[in-house]
């Protein structure tokens, strides 16, 4: 988040008008190549966000933050060159410029292959909006506050011993342009709403916590006016909710305090092979983190290395022809879907956004990559998912969208769990890990209950599992149809040196994986 | 204009001060200079700097307060941030949780946290270093990605009820991972410093290199329960979280009390006090030790002293909010900012010496809480996982996931390490039975 602290009506202000910026775009653009840049772009951007954190009955903090400054970006000698600066002139855009020519001339000295960029068309002036319904920043804070207050209220009435509830918004207004001849003026919402339920038994000393089942997502304040035709019933026995487009938060504090008082007996999970059906508000940061990350190109080519990590879906691998799921697994990435964290009209190196697949019914087809990276894979031009989470950091290859597509056939929840003889359903984020080239994991969960003989048989606890990636997705049995589908996303996911988030959202409808390894997380301290 | 002397900063504050028309007035200024190179495959792939300050104002009016921040220090935006901040201020709720602000503090002195060798870093600088560390790779035909981040920075703060701190501070962090061409070998070394007058990336990426070299040709072995002799950068980490960070992140007073710590006691209460792990296990903070030193104050000013926190196993104090101090009646106590773990003589070498049959970690990943009730964490081993057997290491090892946490580490304590400085704390190597591996990993 950061920026700097604002009254909560500043962020309402408007900025600079797009002549302006484009105005102080071309003296960056100019000024870099008169120093010697075959390419440039600048991104000039204001970043604001407010967040609410509340617990119990009361407010805790508001912060409302604005980051206002420019980046520019440049080739120079080969190399690529950056500096920003939060002094948005001539003078200061001129200077940056420089600064980022030097800085590429310098690192040109150890450059071992000059950057070589895809060819990428000018659009002219463009503009792109989050199509939101209502702007979450032009909500009065004391009506957001008292949302989350009411939830917590729902909550604590519901039998939570204490509640922790937060409201995060983003809203990234970024003007880019290049030596290309783009001058791109966005406009980008982001809104998420959470909480975190605890129930305690003193007399034991056990407790335990139930988090929402929200989504972050690419919307604004509407994502919390619930429709009943964005409700989707969870499996007959739960009493779960998904949630599509919009989020009843006082009916999921509710649930929450009821799920957490029912985790402190219910039944300890007996270490074996079970076959999982899994939420998509579960599964999503599933394929996030075994199918978004390992196929990042700059992971595979060993850019993260020393942060994140690289990936066993190298392009040796990818010529072997191993299947990374079952037929059953198709995965699209896409920087379009509406509501999702990942929407947006161009990309942070003005290339417009598309869909492509990843993976077609189990076979990898594809990897993410950006406009310096095309040319590695025979391609000839960017994906469109290059992102920087301020002004002052650099962009890069960053996650899109990574959906998994729902089955064609009709199956529904209940349907799909009917044909399950011993199995775990599982719902909500809990603890994930996964090792630094994506093979093996082990995720938890928020709720977690018993499949037996086709019926949901009672909440269980200490569930975690753990798999090699490609045997998981080869395990894939069956994915519910498209009336089962949902968004569900990361809205900090971290990944560089300087570390930067982004945000990214992944759809999935439920799907059933067949004989994975569950582990029991309970230990006993003396 | 990045790093201000104490006398600069204190005549903004007091500028600041004088334009308060509120109940109480606090006013913190933060100023960095810093830079960073990033390598990747023998190559310097990005570098960046950033230079910046930033005054924040907190207003109170009774038990409502608010804060506002700039970045320009002329006197008419000094004032316009002041009144922005006793705007906010009268708008917001009363906090039933609101502290008067403290008077005069009288904080230790630890001017070595700064050092005009690394606050004098250059661009060059930075680039000769990694220039070494790639060109060592290069000579070795291995591939290596790192990154050099350095920093120079101030707090200032002052409030209206005479409260006056300064501080400067520098730091110096490297990290690198170094690959053998065919990806089948990894090994990790990190360093940080204050004063960079030791400091040689090239020396640390021999270390890291070697290790990459000897993990090539892993064997599997069973998962299960191991002896493990954990290095420091498998304890604590400046870019992850780590067993032993994630153990002093928890000693926080309130969640015991409220019941949701390990720290909670059965009926009510918490375990201070109580011996809960082995008793050659001390951990204390002392923002005054030279080879870390630290803010002498916290971030509401309070003073930061030396303080333990475990003591031959028992738990001596849990740190509060003043909030919570006063409610319950214990010492007010901040959080600290790096520990100090209390060892031995013996380097990793000799604890390998003095080990029949154990693993060798050099480093534990993507760490993340299972179980809050019992700190259980999962994670992996990286670059560099050795099988050791009669004090020498024989194969390297393919890497493991574990399922631990670190109050049972902590009581299967076989020996303890020398410390050293890794991101902020010593800490020394340990050596640990029974340590609970779940699975294998692939990766490398």
């Amino acid at each position: 988040m950061g920026g700097t602290l604002v009254d909560p009506a500043r962020l309402l202000e408007p900025g600079l008008d797009v002549a302006q910026k484009k105005r102080l775009a071309d003296v960056a653009l100019n000024a870099a190549k008169s120093a010697g840049a075959s390419y440039a772009d600048v991104r000039i951007g204001r970043y604001l966000n407010q967040s609410i954190f509340t617990r119990e009955k009361q407010v805790q903090n508001i912060a409302s933050g604005e980051s206002f400054g420019a980046g520019v970006r440049v080739i120079a000698s080969g190399s690529w060159g950056f500096a920003a600066t939060n002094n948005v002139s001539e003078a200061g855009l001129a200077q940056a410029a420089r600064l980022a020519v030097a800085m590429a001339k310098a690192n040109a000295k150890t450059q071992k292959e000059p950057v070589n960029l895809a060819a990428q068309q000018g659009y002219g002036q463009v503009s792109w909006k989050t199509p939101i319904k209502q702007n979450a920043f032009e909500v009065p804070v004391a009506q957001k506050a008292e949302l989350l207050l009411a939830a917590n209220a729902a909550a604590l009435a519901n039998g939570a011993n204490f509640v922790n509830s937060s409201l995060f918004q983003i809203n990234e207004q970024k003007y880019f342009a290049s030596t290309d001849g783009s001058y791109i003026d966005q406009d980008v919402h982001r809104i998420w709403p959470t909480f975190s339920v605890t129930a305690i038994d003193r007399a034991s000393g056990k407790f335990k916590t139930r988090d929402a089942l929200s989504s972050p997502m690419g919307l604004g304040y509407e994502y919390l006016s619930p429709q009943a035709a964005d409700k989707v019933a969870g499996p007959s026995g739960t009493g779960l909710v998904g949630y599509r487009n919009s989020y009843d938060i006082l009916e999921d504090a509710a649930l929450a305090a009821r799920q957490a008082k029912a985790k402190l007996t219910a039944t300890s999970v007996l270490a074996g092979k079970y076959d999982l059906v899994l939420d998509p508000n579960h599964l999503g940061l599933t394929i996030h983190e075994s199918i978004g990350h390992p196929l990042e190109l700059d992971r595979v080519l060993g850019y993260e290395a020393n942060y994140a990590g690289t990936s066993f879906a190298t392009l040796e691998w990818r010529k072997k022809n191993i299947p990374y799921g079952s037929k059953n697994v198709t995965i699209v990435a896409d920087k379009l879907q509406p509501g999702s964290l990942g929407a947006v009209g161009y990309d942070d190196e003005g290339v417009k956004t598309k869909e492509w697949t990843l993976i077609d019914q189990g076979k990898l087809v594809d990897y993410e990559k950006i406009r310096d990276q095309a040319h590695i894979v025979g391609q000839k031009e960017s994906d469109g998912c290059c992102y920087a989470d301020s002004w002052g950091a650099v962009q890069f290859q960053r996650m899109p969208n990574v959906s998994l597509r729902p089955g064609t056939a009709k199956l529904s929840v209940d349907d799909l769990i009917s044909k399950v003889d011993k199995g775990i359903y599982i719902a909500g984020r809990g603890s994930y890990s996964i090792d630094q080239q994506r093979y093996n994991f082990q995720f938890g969960g928020q709720v977690f209950y018993a499949i037996e003989k086709g019926k949901i048989a009672g909440m269980l606890d200490d569930v975690a599992y753990q798999a090699n990636t490609q045997e998981f997705w080869n395990s894939c049995a069956a994915v519910c149809d498209q009336s089962d589908y949902r968004l569900f996303g990361s809205f900090f996911d971290g990944k560089g040196q300087p570390s930067q988030v982004s945000a990214v959202s992944h759809g999935s409808a439920t799907s059933r994986f067949n004989a994975v390894n569950v582990i029991n997380t309970g230990r006993k301290l003396g | 204009m990045a790093i201000l002397s104490q006398t600069e900063a204190q005549d903004i504050l007091k500028k600041v001060i004088s334009f308060s028309t509120a109940d109480e007035c606090d006013a913190t200024l933060n100023g960095s200079l810093e830079g960073n190179v990033r390598s990747a495959r023998n190559s310097i792939s990005t570098a960046g700097a950033v230079d910046n300050v930033s005054l924040a104002v907190t207003s109170y009016f009774g038990k409502r307060s608010g804060t506002a921040t700039c970045n320009q220090f002329d006197e008419a935006t000094l004032r316009r941030c002041v009144q922005r901040a006793e705007e906010i201020a009268r708008l917001a709720p009363e906090s039933p949780e609101y502290m008067p602000l403290l008077g005069p503090q009288t904080y230790l002195s630890s001017p070595q946290s700064f050092a005009a060798s690394t606050a004098g870093i250059t661009p060059d600088y930075r680039a000769s270093q990694m220039a070494a560390s790639m060109q060592y790779c290069d000579q070795k035909k291995l591939s290596s990605a790192g990154f050099l981040n350095d920093q120079a920075g101030f707090v200032a703060k002052r409030n209206s009820k005479g409260l006056e701190a300064y501080q400067r501070t520098t730091n110096l962090d490297f990290s690198i991972t170094v690959r053998t061409l065919d990806g089948m070998g990894s090994g990790y070394a990190a360093t940080d410093f204050t004063d960079i007058k030791n400091f040689d990336a090239a020396r640390l990426t021999a270390v890291a290199a070697s290790k990459a070299s000897s993990s090539v040709g892993a064997k599997a072995i069973e998962p299960g329960k191991y002896t493990v002799i954990l290095e420091p950068n498998a304890l604590v980490s400046g870019s992850d979280a780590s067993l032993l960070g994630a153990l002093m992140r928890s000693f926080d007073a309130r969640s015991a009390d409220e019941g949701r710590s390990f720290l909670s006691k059965k009926g009510g209460g918490n375990r201070k006090g109580e011996k809960l792990f082995d008793e050659r296990v001390t951990i204390y903070s002392d923002p005054t030790n030279a080879e870390v030193p630290d803010l002498t104050f916290s971030g509401d000013g309070r003073p930061q002293q030396r303080t333990t926190w475990i003591e031959k196993g028992v738990v001596k104090n849990l740190y509060a909010s003043r909030y919570w101090a006063e409610k319950t009646g214990v010492p007010s106590l901040p959080g600290p900012g790096g520990f100090i773990m209390e060892g031995g003589t013996q380097s990793t070498a000799d604890l390998i010496k003095g080990t029949a049959k154990g693993i060798l970690v050099t480093r534990l990943w993507y760490i993340r809480p299972v179980d809050p009730q019992t700190l259980l964490f999962t994670g992996l081993t990286r670059d560099g996982t050795f099988y050791i057997e009669n004090g020498a290491i024989k194969f390297p090892v393919k890497n493991f996931r574990f399922n631990e946490s670190p109050i049972i580490m902590l009581n299967n304590l076989e020996a303890i390490g020398r410390p050293v400085r890794l991101a902020g704390n010593l800490v020394p190597p340990l050596k640990i039975r029974d340590f609970t591996f779940t699975s294998l990993s692939d990766a490398v």
